[in-house]
């Protein structure tokens, strides 16, 4: 199976190829990065997108309709990067007719350390002083198990939440990580910066287990996930209870 | 041969896709509309109206489809609109179009919305002839153009404030009157006394196309508050009605100062404000007493719809127009559009 997994959360883009075949007992030997196209620039994903997605695809010598299922990153993250996203994803399936699987972005990038000896936190940039972040464990032997649930919450309150040394990772890092180490000195380590990059080739390999099982999004309904309402229902709610 | 291109519509707070033939016959134009969803909060809120683009945009492509009868297979190309409108609402259209065109293999080119306006009058009037005059009225413009083509247009004038649109949902909060105003204003108006107060029709300097709404707004809210506040129902429908008029006066005053100063006779009027009754009536009325022929759509082809833009894409993709894998969105319209 010829999989085509993209990550547009943040205003990193990646798209990666994947060629897996579902038979070995070993999953990890049946699994083949052909491919990866990551680029970190500012700029909209709309102008990028879809150029990456096809360059990968000359560069691999695959056409288009040689996939055979697509992997996307649902989120949390920006809004309208996780839209173009999802909004690609549901023309490419919807021409193709495959399948298509959606992974959490935090997990994904999770996997960015997975033999890490700590807990592991991806934290995101999730504007208006809060954060995107889960928490994760790497079970030694580069599987990941979550810990907890996707979370929007100031870093203050995410700091409150944890209680273990943590390897934090993500653009959450940037904006905010000389506030992780002045409040948890010692217990919060970082990775080098291309850890904090959300790539594909993570949702391409979370989405084997979702294709083995059939977790299958229907492509009509399926959104990204957002975790904060809009601010006009947010204030709306706030109104009214007032 | 024959040419049918699926259109995509995503601009605003409408999701809508339609299969046009040759720019001419609509075989399908299905429109989601997010207006039950806004009017709690007064107008469109655009991170609500892109997060129902994202939940629509294949529902709805997918039963134009099916009611146009024909198969993706059947589809020979792609029309989206790509600009003005809310650029976060715009690229959920627009990545769907790009990604759909690339794996059927087809061509595909991004439109302007207000081009697409004006390619909605042909679909009614198949006759029309450039050059023509342009009034493209809703809630997000107000503007005259002069059209060349199906492809070419210049600006003449546009509003400095408010659009028309805009105004007419601003005066229906005034009076307390919910969301969307203009079809409540419209409704209201019609048991009003169209000459009971004399509200301001702004004409600006002596040779300006332009618009503007604000001083008239203004004038509603000082003459409410002279009232004390509290309107009676009678009051509400003169203020209506009077108000409409001069939104409409001022109207078709300046398209018939472009049509003179340009020497044209044919005058298109679309967009949401289209659909305003009274509108209808003074621009055919003024339009036959000052010899100039003016065509409106039927109200489904004013408001936002994908059938005008698969129309409108028509000719730019006749014309030999493409877009490539970059196209982006872009908000606000620069002026004078020539491909």
């Amino acid at each position: 199976m010829l999989i085509l997994a993209l990550e547009t959360s943040t205003p990193t883009a990646s798209v990666a190829i994947m060629e897996t075949s579902f038979g070995g007992k070993d999953s990890l030997g049946g699994e083949k990065i052909l491919g990866e196209f990551t680029l970190n620039l500012s700029g909209t994903h709309s102008e990028r997108l879809m150029p990456a997605i096809d360059s990968l695809l000359r560069e691999t010598s695959l056409s288009v309709g040689d996939i055979q299922g697509m992997a996307l990153a649902l989120g949390p993250g920006s809004f309208t990067a996780l839209r173009i996203g999802a909004s690609t994803v549901k023309g490419l399936v919807y021409g193709l007719k495959i399948p298509v699987v959606g992974v959490s972005t935090l997990e994904a990038l999770a996997y960015n350390a997975p033999y890490s000896s700590t807990a592991i936190c991806p934290v995101l940039d999730a504007r208006k002083k809060e954060v995107y972040a889960a928490l994760f464990r790497g079970d030694g032997s580069g599987k990941i198990i979550r810990t907890s649930e996707d979370w929007v919450v100031s870093p203050e309150e995410l700091f409150r939440r944890i209680s273990e040394n943590t390897l934090f990772l993500g653009n959450g890092v940037e904006v905010y990580g000389d506030v992780f180490r002045e409040n948890l000195g010692a217990r919060a380590s970082f990775g080098s910066p291309e850890l904090s990059l959300p790539r594909a080739l993570n949702v391409a390999k979370l989405s084997l287990p979702k294709f083995q099982r059939g977790e299958t999004l229907n492509l009509f309904t399926f959104t990204p996930i957002y975790i904060r309402r809009s601010e006009a229902e947010i204030h709306y709610e706030t109104k009214e209870t007032n | 041969m024959t040419m049918k291109v699926l259109g995509i519509e995503s601009s605003c707070d409408e999701t809508s896709a339609a299969i046009v033939r040759d720019g001419q016959e609509i075989l399908s134009n299905i429109v989601a509309s997010q207006v039950a969803l806004h009017s709690k909060y007064g107008g469109v809120v655009p991170e609500i109206a892109s997060r129902k683009h994202v939940e629509f945009i294949l529902p709805v492509i997918d039963e134009a489809l099916a009611r146009s009868g024909n198969g993706l297979k059947e589809i020979d190309a792609i029309a989206v609109t790509q600009g003005p409108g809310l650029v976060g609402s715009l690229l959920v259209g627009i990545s769907a179009a790009k990604s759909l065109a690339y794996v059927l293999k087809v061509p595909w080119v991004g439109v302007n919305h207000i081009l697409s306006h004006i390619a909605a009058a042909f679909l009614s009037s198949p006759s029309l002839k450039f050059p023509l005059i342009a009034l493209v009225v809703s809630g997000g413009h107000t503007s005259l153009f002069r059209v060349e083509s199906q492809t070419r247009m210049f600006l003449l004038g546009q509003t400095r404030d408010d659009a028309a649109g805009e105004a007419f949902d601003k005066v229906a909060k005034l009076m307390g009157l919910g969301y969307p105003g203009g079809q409540i204003i419209d409704r209201l108006a019609k048991e009003g006394d169209r000459k009971a107060i004399p509200f301001p029709r702004t004409l600006l300097e002596p040779h300006s196309l332009d618009f503007s709404f604000s001083g008239l707004k203004t004038a509603v809210l000082q003459h409410i508050k002279g009232l004390g506040g509290k309107l009676s129902s009678i009051q509400i429908r003169e203020i209506a009605a009077s108000f409409q008029e001069a939104v409409v006066d001022t109207l078709v005053k300046k398209v018939l100062r472009a049509a003179r100063r340009e020497e044209i006779k044919e005058v298109v009027v679309v967009g949401g404000v289209a659909c305003n009754s009274r509108l209808r009536e003074r621009f055919l009325e003024e339009g036959s007493s000052s010899g100039i022929a003016v065509h409106i759509p039927p109200p489904a082809l004013c408001t936002d719809n994908a059938a005008m833009v698969a129309a409108g894409g028509f000719h730019h993709l006749i014309e030999g127009h493409r877009s490539d894998l970059r196209l982006n969105a872009y908000s606000r319209f620069s002026g004078s559009h020539q491909r």
